[in-house]
């Protein structure tokens, strides 16, 4: 068990901005409490993958001062720490920093222990145990059990299916009653009047000591239609979880100036517009703010597109959710959180989350045509038999067969077992499926919109240059780069193999926002930044340069970059047929070089964010099915709006929790493969709707003429999910290999524009 | 005929047992990390 570099699992590149993990405060404000003065964290630490992190992890903070007990669960990704009260919230995330593992808060209170999926599972234990015990003694009736034992059997059988319809099959006749008081049809409609019909006409039989009694039909019906709904539940619920394991963008709470001069941690939803707040290097901006006294710069990729970082003074408007760079700032709050921009774009996404709701799944539409039949044979074949034998025990009983043999098993065993198979191939490519609709919507795209910054790019600058640069420059501007947040600064102390060769012993580092970093080793003063700056005279030089006592030592040229398999991926969708598109917040240039560097025609930029709303709306009138990339604020609204949407994990929190898919890796290929699996899950589909009806084709007419025996009933009803089973399962055993081209292989574009601060 | 009376109730005991001790376990959590108790088998705790 030695695999461990944390972080390894390169599945989460998230931005560095949440490497820091969550602080003491932000912990505090988080935890729950527990009797006996003992309080609860729950974290998300995506890093952790094999038993050597977990004792490692459980080890480490069980050192830390008044923890009292740590455990991490290795299937969600998350540790959970009870710790004393009185001795104050613990640095957790520090110690797990310390270990090498990003750690994150995610969303309390909707994460209460998963009510429904221990109901689906409790009801098929009992349905199955039911359907066992019964089949056991049918089979014994089968054989040829006679009289009084055969009586026996099927009063015990009677027995034991009353609670297991009771209990597991109240999660059908709920849905089934709700849809009916609605004057709808759903496909637990005819499922629960089958059941309930085939168990009271059964005890009638059982008390006439009749011949037939079709108890372990309704149990095992139950108990196979309960395996479709798990799963598909399954399959929802962890896509959920690990989507909300990902960073939250967005800040928990500040540190408010109080008038009297002392300062408190306080939540977000505390803070009122003229509250005085400060906003230390690496925070995010909590509510909509003015700066009242510092200078910084902002990155604002994740709110308005903008990819370069924005300089701001005394006066400037900042918008929630932006991220403070490199100064610390006094900011007064203009608004409160429920009136910030974050909440603005919530309003937004709901206003646009109406056009989705139209959509009605392939089962539901299937269920739709397929019930109205159903019911209509069934009765058709009992006034049928009343006519030609007058007899209605007989008519009522060949009803009931007609009723459990067409029975919508297949069909709903049909849809979640293929779309289980799919999600799970999804999954381990690294792309969360929301639910099963989703991948029947994919499946349907024909026009892609792209936002850029973040999405088709990284929004992080990198150096193109290395190669001119001297290694000893780059490795002196590299330990420099260390102490700040500045983008710039990141990519170069993040040089790929270009570790520090010495550690270079500064006296002092110092940042002067919207300039560089200047640093203080004996006489000696190194600057790293703005040419204009770094030197005394700025001949020709632009860009971002190292200087030494005023000589220039190196300079270097910066570009953000396209997504690892950007362009493989537009080209697979253009092959494929569909129409791209790029909506973005940015500059009409920097769009422009993406657009041509991608060979995109269609593009625009500047685009706010009902704009982009507007831009997909209008393509929704010329009846085009979109699908939406994103993953800012800005681009919120309008992954709610389109057709189907996908964002990356590096996304905006209500932008991820929008989107119908979210992929974890870096490369955009992606995209192609969740629609490739998309179409072939619903050609899957299509070829299991068909399975079920040519079965009913040939079982209908066997029922209609009054063959079936409850014998004849449970072999056609298990053959024929076996078949859909497999069917659905090819999807997961064929291990298509889709286009991934090299990781990291990003490609520059040329915007040969140097992003000095 | 006689020997159904008795194996009947033993049977449907056992399915119940069997049933009672998956609820059990579901209830206890042990089904909430399935990945760390793979692991954690491996590690030694002293």
């Amino acid at each position: 068990m030695n695999c461990c570099g944390p972080n390894a699992d390169a599945a989460l590149s998230l931005p560095s901005a949440a490497a820091r993990g969550p602080s003491r405060e932000e912990l505090a404000l988080s935890s729950r409490t527990l009797p006996g003065g003992m309080r609860q964290t729950d974290l998300s630490v995506p890093g952790v993958h094999c038993g050597a992190c977990m004792t490692n992890i459980e080890a480490a903070l069980g050192r830390l001062d008044g923890v009292d007990h740590a455990r991490v669960n290795l299937s969600t990704k998350r540790v959970s720490v009870r710790w004393r009260e009185n001795a104050g919230a613990p640095d957790i995330a520090e110690a797990l920093g310390r270990l090498g593992y990003e750690s994150h808060l995610f969303e309390q209170g909707a994460d209460d222990k998963d009510e429904t999926l221990a109901e689906l599972i409790r009801g098929l234990g009992i349905a199955g145990f039911a359907a066992g015990n019964i089949m056991l003694l049918s089979v014994s009736v089968w054989s040829g059990a006679t009289d009084a034992t055969r009586d026996l059997f099927h009063w015990i059988s009677a027995l034991i299916a009353l609670p297991a319809l009771a209990y597991a099959g109240r999660i059908f006749f709920r849905s089934a009653w709700g849809a009916l008081r609605n004057g709808r049809t759903n496909m637990d409609v005819p499922i629960s009047i089958g059941i309930l019909l085939a168990y009271s006409m059964s005890l009638y039989d059982t008390a006439n000591s009749g011949p037939h009694a079709y108890f372990d039909a309704s149990a095992s019906l139950l108990f196979f239609l309960l395996i479709g709904r798990t799963l598909d539940h399954v399959m929802r619920e962890r896509a959920r979880v690990a989507v909300k394991g990902l960073a939250r963008l967005a800040a928990r709470g500040a540190t408010v100036l109080n008038p009297d001069g002392s300062s408190a941690y306080l939540p977000v939803s505390d803070i009122k517009p003229g509250t005085h707040i400060l906003l230390s290097a690496g925070e995010r901006v909590p509510v909509d703010a003015r700066v009242l006294k510092g200078r910084s710069e902002l990155d604002c990729a994740i709110v308005s597109g903008e990819s370069d970082p924005v300089a701001v003074e005394t006066g400037a408007a900042l918008r929630a959710g932006t991220l403070n760079l490199t100064g610390p700032l006094t900011i007064e709050a203009t608004a409160a959180a429920q009136d910030s921009f974050l909440a603005e774009m919530m309003r937004l996404m709901e206003a646009a989350e109406s056009g989705r709701g139209g959509y009605r799944r392939i089962a539901d539409r299937a269920a739709a045509l397929y019930a109205p039949i159903l019911h209509l044979t069934a009765f058709l074949t009992f006034i049928g038999w009343m006519v030609a034998a007058g007899n209605w025990h007989q008519a009522i009983t060949i009803a009931i067969a007609v009723l459990i043999i067409t029975c919508p098993c297949a069909l709903g065993l049909a849809v979640p077992i293929v779309q289980v198979a799919a999600a799970r191939r999804l999954f381990e490519n690294g792309i969360m499926v929301k639910d099963g609709s989703a991948m029947e919507r994919l499946a349907e795209v024909d026009t892609v919109v792209f936002d850029k910054t973040g999405t088709l790019t990284l929004g992080m600058p990198r150096l193109v240059n290395a190669g001119e640069v001297s290694p000893e420059a780059l490795a002196l501007a590299a330990a420099i780069g260390l102490h700040s947040r500045h983008p710039i600064s990141r990519a170069l102390a993040e040089i790929p193999g270009e570790k520090p060769a010495k550690e270079w012993a500064f006296d002092a580092v110092e940042e002067i926002p919207g300039f560089g970093l200047e640093a203080r080793s004996g006489t000696d003063t190194y600057r790293l930044g703005r040419a204009a700056w770094a030197l005394p005279v700025a001949n020709g030089a632009t860009g971002t340069v190292l200087s030494k006592n005023g000589t220039r030592l190196a300079e270097f040229i910066f570009e953000d970059r396209l997504r690892a398999g950007a362009m493989a991926a537009v080209s697979a969708l253009r092959d494929k047929g569909l129409a791209i598109e790029i909506v973005s917040g940015d500059r009409p240039d920097a769009v422009a070089s993406v657009a041509a560097a991608l060979g995109i025609d269609q593009f625009s930029s500047g685009v706010l964010p009902n704009g982009k709303v507007a831009r997909l709306e209008a393509l929704k009138a010329e009846r085009r099915k979109v699908m939406m990339v994103g993953d800012g604020l800005n681009d919120a609204p309008a992954l709610a709006a389109a057709h189907v949407s996908m964002a990356p994990a590096s996304a905006a929190d209500i932008g991820r929790s929008a989107a119908d898919f979210v992929f974890l890796r870096e490369s955009l290929s992606a995209i192609p493969l969740a629609l490739a699996t998309s179409s072939e899950a619903s050609r899957l589909i299509r070829q299991n709707l068909i399975l079920a009806i040519v079965y009913n084709a040939v079982a209908v007419p066997i029922a209609l003429l009054g063959y079936v025996t409850p014998l004849v009933a449970a072999l056609a009803m298990s053959g024929s999910s076996v078949i859909v089973i497999a069917n659905g399962l090819r999807l997961g055993t064929g291990k298509t290999r889709s286009p991934r081209p090299a990781a990291g292989q990003g490609q520059p574009f040329s915007t040969k524009e140097a992003m000095a601060s | 005929m006689t020997g159904l009376l008795f194996l009947l109730p033993v049977a449907l005991l056992l399915g119940g047992l069997g049933l009672a001790a998956f609820l059990w376990s579901l209830h206890s959590g042990q089904y909430d990390d399935m990945d760390g108790a793979a692991e954690r088998i491996l590690v030694d705790d002293d």
